[in-house]
Formats: C-alpha cells, structure tokens, sequence
C-alpha cells in the first residue's frame, strides 16, 4: 500500500468479538448523530437511506392503486360489448396512465426503493454513498408523478398508450400539451432510476462490511447490482427518446416526421431499445426477493449460487438483444429478425436455470409455508405460464397472428404480476417486521394470496382466447357480434377479486401496524445483515457492522465473528472496503441532511414543466439549477480528522487480522 | 398445519387442472376473427405452428406445476420430520449433504440442457414457417392491391396495367379464392397494422414506408379484419372485410368497380345528388362520373353495393346509413366526419341516391 493512501486510511480501532464491548454509550452518541431534525425541516432535509426508501415505497404502493382503479375502470368498461361507461377519449387516457403509472411510477421505483432500504442493511453499512443524491431522486420521482396526475385530472392526461408512438404521439396528431406532459414525466423518473442506480451501484462496490467479498455477496444484492447497471445502460435511451419526441414537439425538429426525411421507425428502436430492458429491470430485483425469501423458508442456502448469479448477468446482458421481437411487424429484413428470434429465445435458458435452482431448493430444504414463500410458490406457477407464452411472442410467425392483441396483454401480466408483483407482496410480507417491529397477520395474508392468485388467473387467462379470438388491444369497445363478451365478463370479475385481494393487503397492514405481534431482531431466522439489527433499525443500522465470514451470515457466525468498530459515533462515518474483496481501505464521513436536493428538484421541476410551454424555461431553469447546486457543493467543515498515528497503526493490524480470522475457504 | 398443505395441494391441483382444460378448450373453437381458424394456406401454416407450440408448451407447463408442488411437499415433509427431531428444530442446513446436492447439480443441468434443445426445436420450427408464408406461391398471377391506412378507414386500390381499369374503394376488398394476393400498403397519417387472422399475420402500414403482406383464401367467404396498431380515438372501428369468391364473381365485381357511378334514374335519386353535389359531402368524397373528386374520405362510387358502412361498422342499411349522415359523431365520437343538417326530403333523396350507387 503506498504511503499517501495510507495518510487518508481511517481507522477500525478494534475487532472484538461482540460480547466484550459496551455498547450503551455509544449507541447514545450514535442515536445523536444520525437522528434526523424534528420537524418539517427535517421531513424536507432528510437524507437517511431508510426514510429516503420508505417515500419511495409508500408513493410508488399509492400509484399502484391508482393504477390499479384505473385497470378496474378498463374492466368495466369493458365487461359488455359497446358499453358506454367512459369514452374513447377518456379510455385512451386512462390505458396510457395505467401502463405509464405501473411501468414508470410503480414497478421501478418500488422495487429499487426496497433497494435503497435493505442494500445498505445488507452489506452492513450505515447510509448510502451519496445521501443527497438519493433524495434528489425522489423528489425529481416524485414532481414527475405529480405532473403525470395533475394532467389527467386536468384533462390532459396523454392519450397515446404507455409507449407514444409516432407519429401519433407527434405534433400533427397530438396537438395540445398531452404527450408532452408524459414525455417530461419520463425524463423525471429517469432522471430519478438513473440516480437510484448509480447510488445502489456504489454503495455496493465500496461500503461492504470486512469479508463480504463478491462471492459472498447476498443473491438479492446480486440482483439490484444487475439490475442497476441495465439502467444505467437503458434509460439514457428512452431519455433521448422522450427528449427527441419533445424537441419535434416543442421546436420542430422532425427527427421522427417522415414528410422532413425523419424515421417512425427510428422511434420505435429507440424506445424498445430501453423498452424491453425494462421488463427486466422489473425483473431482476423480484428474482433477488424469490432467492432471499425461498433460502428464509427452506432454510437452507440457494441452491446455485453461482448459477443464479451468472444467470442474472447474462439476463442483462441478452436482454439488450431483444428489443426488435416487438416490432416484427414493421418491414424489418426477415433475416435481421430471425437473430431477434435467436435472442429472445435464448433468454429462456438462464431464466430456466433460475427457476430449475430455485425448485431444487425447495426439493432439498425445510419447507416452511409461510405467505411470503406462498407468493413465491404463486409466482413460480405464473410466471412460468407467462414465460412459456412468451415463446409464441419471440417466434417471428406466431407473433405476427398475436402481436397487439390481448394474447400479448395476457402475456405480459403474466410476467410483470407473475414475475413481479407476486414476488413483491412476499417481500412486503416478509420485510414488514424489519419496518414496523410486528408481524403482519398470517391468515389475512393467505387469503390476500390465495384472492390474489384466483383473481389474477381469471382476469388474465381468458385474455389469451380473446387475443387468438383476433381481438386487438387498447380497443374502448367491441361489437356484439364479435363473441368476446363472456371472455371479458370472466376477466372484469377476476379483476373484482384482485380488488379485495389488495384490500385485505391493506387491512392488514393496517391492524398489523397496530396491534401485530412483536417481531424481534430476527422473527423468521433469516440469514442476511438486516436482521442483525433491532426491528425497526436504529437511523444509524448497526452500532457495530457485523464482519461476515459466509454468504449466510446469520447463520454462520458465532460469538467470536468480529464486528466493525473504531467508525466515529461523533460524525456520520461509513467504512470503505474494496471493490472485490471488500478490504477496509478508509473511514469516510458522509453528507447529514441537506436542503438543497430538494431545491435543485424544484430547479429541475421549474425547467421540465415549464419546458413544454417555451424553450426559455432551458436556459432560466439551468441557471436555476447552478445556483441550487451552488447550495449542495457548498463546503461547511475544515478538513477531517482521521485518528492520530498510533490509531492508524492499530488499524492495519487489524485488518491484516480480519483478512485471516474467521473466514471459510471459497 | 397438515390440513392446510392438503387444502393447498388440492387448490393447487384444481386450479392447474382447470387451466389446462381451459387452455385447451380456448385453443379450439372457430369465430369469426379468429387465428386458430384458418381459412388459406399462411393462416394454416401459421396455426399448425401455434398448435405445436400450445401442446409443446402446455406439457412443459404441467411438468413444472407437478415438479413444483412435489418438491414443496417434499420440503414440507422434511420440515416435519426435522420438528419431530428435537435437535434439529430451526437450525438451518448451511452444508446441504453432498451426495444430494450432486444428483440436484445433475438434474439442473439436464433440465438446462433439454430446455436448450427444445428451444432450438422451436427456433428451426420457427424459421421454416417464416419461409414457408413469406416466399411468393405462384409468382404469376398474383393480385396486387395497394392499400392505404387513414384515421379510421382503408383505402383498397385495385392496379392494372391499363390506367383506366384501376379503381379504388374502401373498407372491403374482394379477393378470388385460390390466388395470392400481394397487398402494398402505405399509411397517410399514423401506424396501422392491417389483420386478417383467418388469413394471415398482420403487417405494420407506416407514412413514409411501404410494406408488403402475401395471402391467399382457399374457401368462399367474409373474412373480417381489424387495425392492430393503436392509431387514436377510433382504433377500435377500424375494421374491414374481405370477401373471398369464385373467379368469375371477383371479375364480375371488379368490371362493375371500374365503372363511372350510376346516373340517377328516379327523381329522388336525381334530387338526392343534386343534393350531394351542393353540401359538404363534396368536400372529402368522390363520386366517379360527377365533380365530388375529393381524396380525403372513402371513395363512394360504388357505396351502395357494399356490405358495412363506417369501416365495418355498420351494416349498410338504410337507418343506420342515414344515422351515420346526420351524426356520425355518436357512432364513432372523434372520426373525421362532420355532423350535416339536412332537412327529411334532402335526406331521404340522398339516401335514395347513395344506395343506388351500386
């Protein structure tokens, strides 16, 4: 180690077996330092990952039920034939704010919100790496959603289906400030994904806890890491995207104008390009849930470790190699699309592997039945069925009978719910005691399940006979004579189902809150870092960041596993490790509450939504935005101090000595 | 505890039985725009391929559901057993038994293997139903007609080599059964997707491209088709027909197509296009034979002889043609075409008019 990193290394004074440390003081010290300010200054300045996620959960769970009444609106509309309960008009609106709320406002941000909260508790460390940026992200989130509804209530909801296209989404055939609002929308929750993923990213690469080494890292890390780098890879895409859409909009740019020598097509590539990397940024995560909750409940490791982790990697890798699969029916070459075939096929393999582990976990564990492992058990059955049809979809012939018709609706709420949602409600089952201290009710849980499970089949499995049937999607309604009126009774019943399911959901996270059993640190013996810590954890997570010596490593370590002290109860200290191994390299303090992401969100905010009225709000919501940033950059504190010579010394040794001690051969 | 796996082992089973059933019965059963109904040889090419990969699927399907609720009862056993045994209780198995593992890896890995060789099944499959629908049939002979997308109607325009046998219509394209039929198609506004399923897969219309679509019908009949590429307010009534006949029907149809409009015979008729040729009407539609040239609407030439009105709509009777005169807009809000006023007798004329026009 050179000479100048070893003047900026912090200090680990000890590595003391657990037992031997007072912890009260300290904990006391540590409570004052992390401890967000009272009041509705800190509600704004708060910069704790936990809080910063749990916004994230609770708006994208409240869009989910907005996006979920305006499904039930669809289904009733279209329960009978020729049904004049909303308008076409009104229809196209609320299909394009469904798709748009649950793709952009609902599946993202909820699932790397759970990211932002149990990332850092899991590789045992105190906060995100860049704590400011993490708010700036949910509130830019947070101003889009906002903005998407204060359209639709105002009437100018977009109309043109959760994937614009042009030239219907273009100038001459959506006059008016529609596309526009949802063109800015996206750029909001890009802006937002792109930093979540990028704080995600970092925090995994340099704040491990000592010998949390890459091949220890747990499964569900595994994913957001993935998952992470596929956004950042995917969203600068539909970002330009969405900005060319505004620019042939709002300055007449003709990128996507035919009659200008622009391209209809173009757009399309562009927009799949991130469009079916999307599906598997929703994706991933859930499979990082399955993984988490299936080792909780068998109680033994994954089955495959390495085998799930290089699925996922080459799943983000090959789902950027699929995107033309949706659009076999534009005058693509037939041997250009076949690739495409080859492609989205081909990411059937690693997907089996996963599910093949995961069935070989349950084969060989203790099956414990709880209603997190029961949402999973539902999502194998689901997404399966929503994998399989899948197949119909990536072969170029069949595609073409069932492209854009309910078929493909069917399909990809079989995968999106199955594949997502699923998983999800057992991650909300299963991490509930972690946020609140109690337990959520078992028997409310499996009927949530079981409502659930029954009503999404009979909601979504009729869809693939109305699709075959030949009906289209994103119809408002159909003639009598059609024959597919008792098809879409069936799924506008199933869709009633699904309705109470999510309201026993919510009734019971309601009288669980209050009256649920107490939880404990660990109620369901989990193996991972965020069950170290008390439930609710502390603002600062652990007083100590246990050492991990395995991949499990509640269920490895034994009363000797060292733990992290000698971090600064005084500051708000994390500790650096390496990139691979996750060597301790440097004490580091970071950011407390700040001010100024919110500011530089209404700076963005101003320049967006004032953007689609005139070009000026460009170059007056940059300077807006300099002078938030002034704010945020502005240095506070003389330089730090890190220990003096001696504290230094004794941190070398020791992490000489946590390298040695207490690991198992990899 | 045991009573609740059984009640969950047997929901599981019945709710996997009932899809499969329903997954089958929905894969049969003809309708009138319908995939797995197929009427010439793309459809049926087409539809062969769906079947094998329904059953194919199905049958993966089924396999997965009956490993998965096997080895969730195994793993429930076994968590029986380990309560039983009180040493065990909640310890968790951190290094599974080796041996057990090892026959585990293998049957991953056959698992993964033969998913391998089932896709590349489905991928040749795959490949050689796309050339079989793609390359021309008989090269000679084949129909051509060039299609036009509009918000919300088609435009069928019959080419010859004579220009003055080339025509146009809308909303219904006859074809003769047993010829191809190659279809060069164009949009003049937003995307369509032009679909047929009893004849083939649906092919994009995109301003500023053309693309090709090659079908043929082996029986006589009416095959409705249906835009599939959302294209705005009225997506959902942009439907049209294909009416499939004899060779000498099609001839017969398409001479009577080339020819200028009827002259009016009765004095209604007369007065109804006298009332055509002074209102609105004139603006969009075109009337061979009269002044009404406008390109902007369906070419009404021929209109009464046609089955549907308002892109397959409608039945093309006389209440529902005179509903559509008057106020289109409450029978698809948002098309193109504007509310006309017109006193009863201009009406009635103009009716008589319109369905003599066959």
């Amino acid at each position: 180690m050179s000479k100048t990193k070893e003047e900026n290394v912090g200090v680990v004074r000890e590595m003391r077996p657990r037992s031997e440390i007072d912890e009260s003081s300290e904990r006391q010290e540590l409570e004052r330092t992390w401890r967000a300010i009272p009041g509705l200054w800190g509600w704004l300045s708060n910069t704790n990952h936990k809080d910063i996620a749990m916004r994230y959960i609770v708006t994208a769970f409240i869009f989910f039920l907005l996006g979920g009444l305006e499904a039930a609106l669809m289904r009733l509309q279209l329960s009978k034939p020729e049904n004049t309960l909303l308008g076409p008009d009104l229809y196209n609106q609320i299909f394009t704010t469904h798709g748009t709320t649950m793709m952009f406002l609902f599946a993202v941000p909820i699932l790397e919100g759970i990211g932002l909260y149990f990332v850092p508790m899991m590789v045992g460390t105190r906060n995100v790496s860049f704590p400011r940026l993490n708010a700036f992200g949910y509130y830019c989130y947070l101003l889009g959603g906002l903005f998407l509804y204060a359209g639709f209530l105002l009437n100018v909801g977009p109309d043109t289906g959760w994937f614009s296209y042009v030239p219907l989404a273009g100038p001459e055939f959506s006059p008016g400030k529609r596309v526009d609002i949802w063109a800015q929308m996206i750029t909001f929750t890009e802006i937002s994904a792109l930093v979540g993923a990028v704080v995600i990213i970092t925090t995994i690469f340099k704040q491990r806890v000592p010998g949390m080494s890459l091949n220890r890292l747990p499964l569900f890390v595994w994913s957001e890491l993935v998952t992470s780098f596929m956004i950042i890879f995917a969203m600068p895409a539909v970002m330009m995207g969405s900005g060319m859409l505004a620019m042939d909009r709002l300055v007449s740019t003709h990128f996507f104008n035919p009659a200008e020598g622009g391209d209809a097509i173009l757009y399309q590539h562009i927009f799949w390009f991130f469009g079916h990397p999307e599906v598997y940024i929703i994706f991933i995560p859930a499979t990082g849930f399955v993984s988490t909750i299936i080792a909780t409940f068998t109680r033994r490791e994954t089955f495959g470790y390495l085998a799930l982790v290089l699925s996922l990697i080459a799943v983000g890798f090959i789902g950027f190699g699929l995107w033309v699969h949706h659009m076999f029916a534009t005058p693509l070459p037939q041997l250009g699309q076949s690739f495409f075939t080859g492609a989205s096929m081909m990411i059937a393999i690693p997907n089996g592997v996963q599910i093949f582990c995961w069935l070989a976990t349950l084969w060989g564990g203790k099956v414990n039945l709880k209603t997190p492992l029961l949402f999973v058990l539902g999502f194998v059955f689901i997404f399966v069925l929503g994998g399989l049809s899948g197949i119909v979809l990536a072969s170029v012939p069949t595609d073409l009978q069932v492209h854009d018709t309910y078929f493909v609706v069917a399909h990809f709420h079989y995968v999106l719910i199955g594949g997502a949602v699923f998983p999800l409600f057992g991650a909300l089952y299963y991490w509930f005691p972690k946020w609140t201290g109690r337990m959520m009710s078992e028997h409310l849980g499996k009927l949530n399940f079981w409502l659930l499970f029954a009503g999404f089949n009979l909601t979504f499995f009729p869809m693939h006979q109305l699709g075959l049937r030949g009906m289209p999607r994103r119809v408002y309604t159909y003639l009598p004579e059609m024959n597919w009126a008792s098809f879409n009774l069936v799924a506008t019943i199933g869709a009633g189902v699904m309705f109470l399911s999510v309201l026993t959901f919510l009734i019971n996270v309601w009288v669980s809150r209050r009256s649920g059993a107490v939880a404990g640190a660990n109620p369901w013996n989990a193996a991972t870092l965020e069950w170290a810590t008390e439930s609710p954890a502390p603002a600062y997570n652990f007083i100590h960041p246990p050492a991990v010596n395995g991949r499990y490593p509640l269920w490895t370590r034994t009363a000797e596993t060292p733990v992290v002290t000698g971090l600064s109860a005084e500051r708000r200290e994390v500790l650096l490790t390496s990139v691979v191994d996750a060597l301790p390299q440097q004490r580091h303090e970071l950011h407390g509450h700040s001010i100024w992401p919110l500011v530089t969100s209404f700076a963005v905010g101003v320049t967006l939504i004032f953007g689609i009225f005139t070009p000026w709000a460009y170059p007056v919501g940059s300077a807006l935005m300099l002078l938030a940033l002034y704010g945020w950059f502005w240095p506070k504190e003389g330089p730090k101090q890190y220990g003096t010579k001696e504290e230094q010394k004794l941190f070398f040794k020791h992490q000489t000595e946590l390298s040695l001690r207490g690991q198992d051969p990899i | 505890m045991s009573a609740s796996i059984k009640s969950l082992i047997k929901g599981w089973l019945s709710a996997s039985t009932a899809t499969l059933c329903l997954m089958l019965a929905g894969c049969t059963g003809p309708s009138t725009q319908s995939s797995v109904d197929p009427m010439g040889p793309q459809a049926r090419h087409l539809s062969r391929l769906w079947w094998f990969f329904c059953y194919s699927l199905s049958a993966i399907f089924v396999i997965v559901v009956i490993v998965l609720l096997l080895s969730t009862y195994k793993g429930w056993r076994e968590s029986r057993r380990a309560l039983e045994d009180e040493h065990d209780e909640e310890r968790p198995l951190i290094v599974p038994e080796p041996e057990r593992e090892r026959s585990m890896k293998r049957v991953v890995l056959g698992a993964t293997l033969l998913t391998g060789l089932m896709l590349f099944v489905y991928l040749i499959m795959s490949f050689i139903t796309g050339r079989a629908i793609s390359s021309p049939l008989h090269a000679e002979n084949v129909l051509t007609i060039e299609v036009k997308g509009h918000q919300w109607w088609w435009e069928a325009r019959y080419s010859d080599p004579t220009p003055s046998r080339i025509f146009t219509t809308a909303n219904e394209i006859h074809i003769p059964v047993g010829r191809p039929v190659m279809l060069k198609m164009t949009s003049t506004d937003v995307i369509h997707s032009f679909w047929v399923p009893n004849l083939m897969g649906k092919k994009d219309l995109i301003p500023g491209k053309d693309t090709t679509l090659m079908f043929q019908a082996d029986r006589p009949g009416v095959y409705r088709g249906q835009c599939a590429e959302y294209c705005g307010l009225q997506h959902a009534h942009m439907a049209f027909i294909v009416v499939a006949e004899s060779e000498e029907q099609f001839a017969a149809w398409r001479e009577a197509q080339i020819n200028p409009a009827l002259e009016p015979q009765s004095d209604s008729e007369k007065r109804g296009q006298q009332v055509f040729l002074s209102s609105p009407c004139i603006m969009c539609h075109t009337v061979r034979g009269t002044q009404a040239g406008s390109l902007i609407g369906p070419d009404l030439t021929h209109v009464g002889s046609r089955q549907t009105i308002a892109a397959a709509t409608l039945p093309n009777t006389r209440g529902h043609l005179s509903g559509w005169i008057v106020d289109s807009q409450s029978v698809k809000p948002g098309n193109r075409m504007p509310p006309n006023s017109l006193n009863p007798e201009d009406l009635q004329a103009l009716l008589d008019y319109l369905q003599s026009l066959k």
